[in-house]
This record gives structure tokens, C-alpha cells and sequence, in this order.
């Protein structure tokens, strides 16, 4: 790579974020603004949940299924490990098989893991 | 640097109306390809062909009055669909559209951005996507809208792994994760899907499952769960959330394009002898049609397939996805080096 690259090339991504918050912003106020008026009746059973016309029962801030934080918790895992390879797939062909065995050994531990977790049960959905 | 700047917001403000004008007609498209599919005529009554049908719908979202449940907590209500608009269209940042335009001496890159990680800040926008669906759906404090919420954030984490794990593969090969760089590495018709089929396969399986479409919609699975997160949501804010999944749509055909079909490059480009810009011109006609083809093929697939069930779901990116695209980036591996 011939080109040295600064902090300033991220400018233009603070332009866009500019650009796209604005565009959000101006189009949630003009909804508020011209969104019917007309209509605004407040009552008890039109701003309760919706719950396919029964009676609303409690509240959905209810504990769920635990499987979901274990997904949560090994896509962290995971997620990290896999930001580990990056680095090593730039710089692949000057490293060469050293390089290559020595990821080997890396991806062999990720791998046994992954193992583990599958006996475990973590994909297990009943 | 005012010029940089001003030319900058100018560029911003072209792609945000193309990719919002896009999402529009999408929505017409997909009713269109639906009806087509299902031997139907579709929406032709707004326009010749139903042409101002996506925008009757736009102004009626607008009109439409705002509700509230009374149990939602109001700050993150009106965060989730925000969040989730202005994270679909700070993706295309670092999309190269076409080759730079040259006017009166001077050069006028055609992408916003061209940072050396590219696809480093594509995977940190596209993950910062889950907030908005999760915090729209513990928001409005309705459990479909929980569930729905629960199992997006969840499908779209598992196939974060795979996408990320299937781009290895490629930044193997290329040696840089600069958009840029990639798309000129592909002049001509060195495409990467002719070195990487079974890349560009785990990363389109993926791109479905990322962007909550069929068959992997089952966070707005309207058979058990009425709307999925935004069973509350009304005039625009609903509207956002739609909007952002066709403008997701079309980034991720623009970075499918990108990185495995050559972006703005086409065969025997050397032999037109066109001036530099209008190849430019062509070469952004080039990718969008490409973009339109990934475009087209969400629509077959969402109106082909049938949905999958949650632990299919996951079963298919944990132990299918996964090891294949590990399984990739050592075939990848041994075939540079014996090279």
C-alpha cells in the first residue's frame, strides 16, 4: 500500500453522520408536526398494549428464555476471537506457513472451544 | 478544506437521496415481483403502473397519527426506529460508487470515505443495528414486540460471526480491507466470486439473515407474533423501520457487489477507449445494475421460501455457517501458500 492514511479520512464519516442525523431529525419533528392533530383522543383502551384483543395481563418486562443470553455471551466470545484474525488475514502472504501454523494452533484451540460449547448443549432449543 | 467539506456534504446528500429513493421504489418493486411471482397485477391504481404508489404511501405514513401505548418508555419509543434509519444509511459511506471524476484538473473521488477498514467500520455500524431493533422492542413494553426484539437481536449476532468469519477468506486474498482497494484489484473480470464461491455464498446467507429478511424474518414473523418488534409502531416511526430494511437491502447489494462481483468494473472495459469520465458515469450504471440484480434476488427469495423455525435457524449459523467458513479460510490458506 503506497497510501499513508490519517486520522483525517474519517472527516467525511462525521459528514455523513451529520448528513444522516439530520435527515432523521428533520423527518421525526415534520411527523409530529403535521402527523394527524385532529384525532389525538386519549383513552384507556386505545393506549394500552396490544394483545390481540384480550385482556392485558401484566407486564412485558418479564424474564425469557436464558438461551438467549447464552448466545449473547458466546457471540462476544466469538466476536473477539474472530476480530484476532484480521490482522493475521492482512499481513497472510509475507507471513507465510509460519504464519499459517501458528494460526493453525490458535484456530485449534477457538475450535475445541466451539466443540465444547456444541456438547455442552448451547444450540439446544426446545 | 471548505471545498473538501462542502463537496463532501454535497456527495452525502446525493447518496442519502439515491439510497432513500431506492428503499422507495423497492417497496413498489417487491409488491410488484410478489405479484408477478403469484400471477397477480399488483399496485397499479396511483400513476401509470403504480409509479406514485410508494409515494402515497410515504405521505399517508406521514399523516398518520402518532400513538403511544401508555406503558412505553418515551425516550427510547422514538430512539428505536431513529436508531435504526441513521444506522441503515451511515453504511454506505465507504462504498466506492465509481471511479473518481475528474473536473477542471481537479479529482472528485466518487466515495464518501476511503478508510484503510473499510469493511472493519461496515461490521461496526451493521452490528450497532441490533440497538435499534431491541430497544424499540422493550420500549413499547408489549411482549410480541419483546419477542420479536429478542430474536432479532439474537439472529442477527449469530450471523454477524459467519459474515465476519467468510470476509477472512477474502482479506486473505487481497491483503487490504480498503473498499477501495479490493474493487481495483478486481479490473476486468478478476471478480472474487470466481476465487471465492463459497465466501460470497456464506456471506449472502448471512446479508439475509443481518438484514431480517425472508427466509430469515422471523423477528416480524406475522403468523405468531402480529408485527415482531414494531407490533406498536405507527405513522412514521413504522415507516422508519420499513424504510430502513430496504435501505439495508440495497447497501448490502451495493457492498455484495463491491466485494464479490468487481463493484463498477465490467469485462473488456480497455477495448471501449471511453474518456475517464465517462467511465465514471458508466461504471456507476454498471454497479447499480448489479445492486439491482441483489436487489431482485431478496424479493425471488422472500416470495420463493418458506420461513425457517428459530432453532433451525441458529442451528444453520452456528454449526453450519460457521464451520464452513472456517473450513474456507483454511482451503484459502493452503491454496496461496502452495501457489
Amino acid at each position: 500500500m503506497d497510501k499513508t492514511f490519517v486520522p483525517a479520512d474519517y472527516i467525511p464519516i462525521l459528514v455523513q453522520f451529520a448528513v444522516a442525523f439530520g435527515f432523521v431529525l428533520i423527518t421525526m419533528t415534520l411527523t409530529h408536526i403535521i402527523g394527524g392533530k385532529r384525532k389525538k383522543i386519549h383513552t384507556i383502551r386505545k393506549e394500552e398494549n396490544f394483545e390481540c384483543g384480550i385482556e392485558v395481563k401484566g407486564n412485558a418486562r418479564f424474564p425469557f428464555s436464558v438461551q438467549y443470553f447464552l448466545i449473547a455471551i458466546l457471540f462476544v466470545l466469538f466476536d473477539v476471537e474472530i476480530i484476532f484474525f484480521y490482522p493475521w488475514a492482512i499481513n497472510f502472504k509475507s507471513t507465510g506457513w509460519n504464519g499459517f501454523f501458528e494460526m493453525l494452533l490458535f484456530l485449534g484451540f477457538l475450535m475445541f472451544g466451539f466443540y465444547y460449547i456444541i456438547q455442552k448443549g448451547a444450540f439446544k432449543w426446545d | 478544506m471548505t471545498i473538501f467539506i462542502i463537496y463532501k456534504v454535497f456527495l452525502c446528500s446525493v447518496i442519502l437521496i439515491l439510497s432513500l429513493l431506492v428503499a422507495m421504489y423497492s417497496t413498489l418493486i417487491e409488491r410488484k415481483v410478489a405479484a408477478f411471482l403469484q400471477d397477480r397485477i399488483g399496485p397499479d391504481r396511483a400513476g401509470p403502473f403504480g409509479l406514485l404508489q410508494p409515494l402515497a404511501d410515504g405521505i399517508k405514513l406521514f399523516f398518520k397519527e402518532e400513538f403511544m401505548p401508555n406503558t412505553a418508555d418515551k425516550f427510547l419509543y422514538i430512539l428505536g426506529p431513529s436508531l435504526t434509519m441513521l444506522i441503515a444509511l451511515l453504511t454506505s459511506a465507504v462504498i466506492p460508487w465509481s471511479i473518481p471524476v475528474i473536473i477542471g484538473g481537479k479529482i472528485y473521488p466518487l466515495q464518501v470515505a476511503d478508510i484503510n477498514i473499510g469493511i472493519l467500520y461496515i461490521f461496526a455500524i451493521v452490528s450497532m443495528g441490533v440497538y435499534g431493533i431491541m430497544i424499540g422492542g422493550w420500549a413499547s413494553n408489549n411482549k410480541y414486540a419483546l419477542l420479536g426484539a429478542v430474536r432479532a437481536s439474537s439472529q442477527m449476532i449469530s450471523y454477524e460471526l459467519a459474515m465476519g468469519l467468510s470476509i477472512i477468506s477474502l482479506a486473505m486474498m487481497t491483503g487490504s480491507l480498503s473498499l477501495k482497494d479490493i474493487v481495483e484489484q478486481q479490473q476486468g473480470f478478476h471478480w472474487n466470486i470466481f476465487y471465492q464461491p463459497l465466501a460470497f455464498l456464506i456471506f449472502l446467507v448471512c446479508a439475509f439473515a443481518e438484514t431480517n429478511r425472508s427466509p430469515f424474518d422471523l423477528p416480524e414473523c406475522e403468523t405468531e407474533l402480529v408485527g415482531g418488534y414494531h407490533t406498536e409502531y405507527s405513522s412514521m416511526k413504522l415507516g422508519f423501520y420499513l424504510f430502513a430494511e430496504y435501505v439495508n437491502m440495497f447497501v448490502s447489494g451495493a457492498i455484495m457487489a463491491t466485494l464479490f462481483f468487481g463493484g463498477y468494473h465490467f469485462p473488456f472495459v480497455d477495448k471501449l477507449g471511453l474518456s475517464n469520465n465517462t467511465l465514471a458515469v458508466v461504471g456507476f450504471f454498471i454497479l447499480f445494475t448489479k445492486i439491482t440484480f441483489f436487489g431482485f434476488l431478496f424479493m425471488w427469495i422472500r416470495w420463493t421460501l418458506p420461513r425457517f423455525r428459530f432453532d433451525q435457524l441458529m442451528r444453520l449459523g452456528w454449526k453450519a455457517l460457521i464451520p464452513l467458513a472456517i473450513l474456507n479460510i483454511l482451503i484459502t490458506g493452503i491454496v496461496i501458500l502452495v501457489r
